[in-house]
């Protein structure tokens, strides 16, 4: 299934990222002059009002300048101990700031997808005939698009508590299947040969300010600002491909 | 692996969840095995009462929309419960059970919640007295001392959940705990002072600043009702 400017799209990732990694391990017994990697927000692919009428300007706003921004702030001061306690071989701080460094990491991760994942809804990239290919290996595997909808709004409106409802593509060797999980809090996809195709925030944050607690309307008005455009390129290459956001953000 | 499994199981029980249940119910009228159900208590002052705390709006929709709707699914998985240890269904019942642990947890814990707040009129924020402000010296030093500890573990939640001050029953001590989501605070700790720190609780008053709600809610936490809790 993968084309072939999937894999080269990756390899010059790559070779980008390489320069910055070679760098850190020229040095390897200098360790106080090296520097963390720091994390910034990413910019939104669009205004914070594109999504309206489905999500207004307010959560937009809100969601990405606060609440993406204190993930990454956290995840960058936690980075940054997490160094410290190796460079004091502190096992014991590098285990207890694992829990923390998850949670905001997951954070950084699942917003900066979820933000990509969205488009304004007049936009063709909108649209399910956006995800021509993605959309044929839905409907083998549940029937048809409406019934597919059906699933993943189940799964998300199941969720007890915060958490995310995510399309992932599971690579198993030469095989490849769709399947829709749930994850909770910011734990992120990360499983083995798991791609985040799109995710659907479900803390409450995400849709308060205008559906209060009818989060049934959120999930029903979340299809119209899906961006299918992106779902594609994501189904179609690999999980580098899919995670290239980030690098970007460093 | 783990996690792997628990997801599958979260889709399915939810899958079941969105199922018709209709042809249960109508199973089920006439039988016996039909118990007392859970309702929505009044709440002990109005929805403006903790402002400007806990503004009027979010009390309002916390009580009569987020609370009751823990009630009526309580009640819903409660009588699905029934029906499966009628026919003893034994997949069944474990698999309604942590949704009775989520809805059944949530109508405790806002029982417990609205009872230990309290309009600054009726002695909300009056600091403890007797033995359960004893206890809180005892462990904590001071109730400001007590009360940092609490908001550093509110501060500390990820996701939805609680905090509560609980009583040890093994040791009679007092202590700082907090709970994921719905869960509630039973076996061998009493609940004896909780804070909501679900994102509904604040955000329409207080959007991210989570940590201006968790300074302004002591000014409406009612001590009197929180020291007949502790034995």
């Amino acid at each position: 299934m993968r084309g072939s400017s999937g894999v080269a799209a990756t390899f010059w990732s790559f070779l980008s990222i390489s320069s910055s990694v070679l760098a850190l391990e020229q040095q390897p017994f200098q360790f106080e002059a090296m520097s963390v990697p720091t994390y910034t927000l990413p910019p939104l692919p669009y205004a914070y009002d594109a999504l309206e009428p489905h999500i207004s300007a307010q959560i937009m706003e809100l969601h990405h300048g606060k609440h993406h921004q204190t993930y990454i702030t956290n995840l960058n001061a936690a980075l940054k101990s997490q160094a410290e306690a190796v460079h004091a071989a502190d096992i014991t701080t590098q285990v207890a700031l694992q829990q923390g460094i998850k949670f905001n990491a997951g954070g950084h991760i699942n917003h900066s997808l979820f933000w990509q994942n969205l488009a304004p809804a007049s936009s063709v990239d909108a649209k399910s005939s956006a995800a021509p290919k993605l959309l044929k290996q839905i409907q083998a595997t549940w029937g048809d698009e409406a019934k597919f909808k059906e699933a993943f709004n189940a799964a998300l409106l199941g969720i007890q508590g915060s958490g995310w409802g995510w399309l992932i593509k599971v690579e198993t060797g030469k095989e490849q299947r769709l399947a829709i999980v749930t994850t909770k809090d910011q734990d992120p996809v990360v499983g083995k040969g798991e791609v985040p195709i799109f995710g659907v925030d479900m803390w409450e944050h995400a849709y308060y300010l205008q559906y209060l607690n009818g989060k049934a309307a959120y999930v029903q008005n979340i299809w119209n600002v899906i961006n299918w455009k992106t779902a594609e390129e994501r189904f179609l290459g690999t999980r580098a491909d899919a995670f290239k956001v980030l690098k970007a953000s460093i | 692996m783990n996690s792997t499994l628990l997801r599958t199981t979260a889709v399915r029980s939810a899958l079941r969840a969105a199922a018709p249940k209709a042809s249960t119910r109508a199973g089920l009228a006439g039988t016996t095995f039909v118990r007392g159900k859970a309702t929505l208590p009044d709440l002990p002052y109005d929805y403006g009462a903790l402002e400007p705390s806990i503004s009027g709006k979010i009390m309002e929709l916390h009580h009569k929309n987020h609370h009751n709707t823990y009630v009526t699914s309580y009640n819903n998985f409660t009588e699905q419960m029934a029906e499966a240890e009628h026919k003893s269904d034994i997949a069944a019942k474990i698999a309604l059970q942590p949704l009775i642990n989520f809805h059944g947890g949530g109508h405790l814990n806002h029982s417990l919640f609205w009872e230990n707040l309290a309009p600054t009129s009726q002695g909300g924020g009056e600091p403890p007295s007797g033995p359960l402000a004893q206890a809180i010296n005892d462990g904590y030093g001071s109730l400001d001392a007590m009360k940092e500890k609490f908001n550093t573990a509110l501060a500390g939640i990820q996701g939805s959940g609680w905090a509560w001050l609980v009583q040890d029953t093994q040791t009679g001590n007092v202590m700082i705990q907090t709970y994921a989501n719905q869960d509630p605070v039973v076996g061998r700790f009493r609940p004896i002072l909780g804070i909501d720190a679900w994102e509904h609780a604040y955000y329409l008053q207080y959007q991210n600043r989570k940590a201006e709600y968790f300074k302004a809610i002591w000014d409406v936490i009612n001590w009197k009702a929180a020291g007949k809790r502790f034995k």
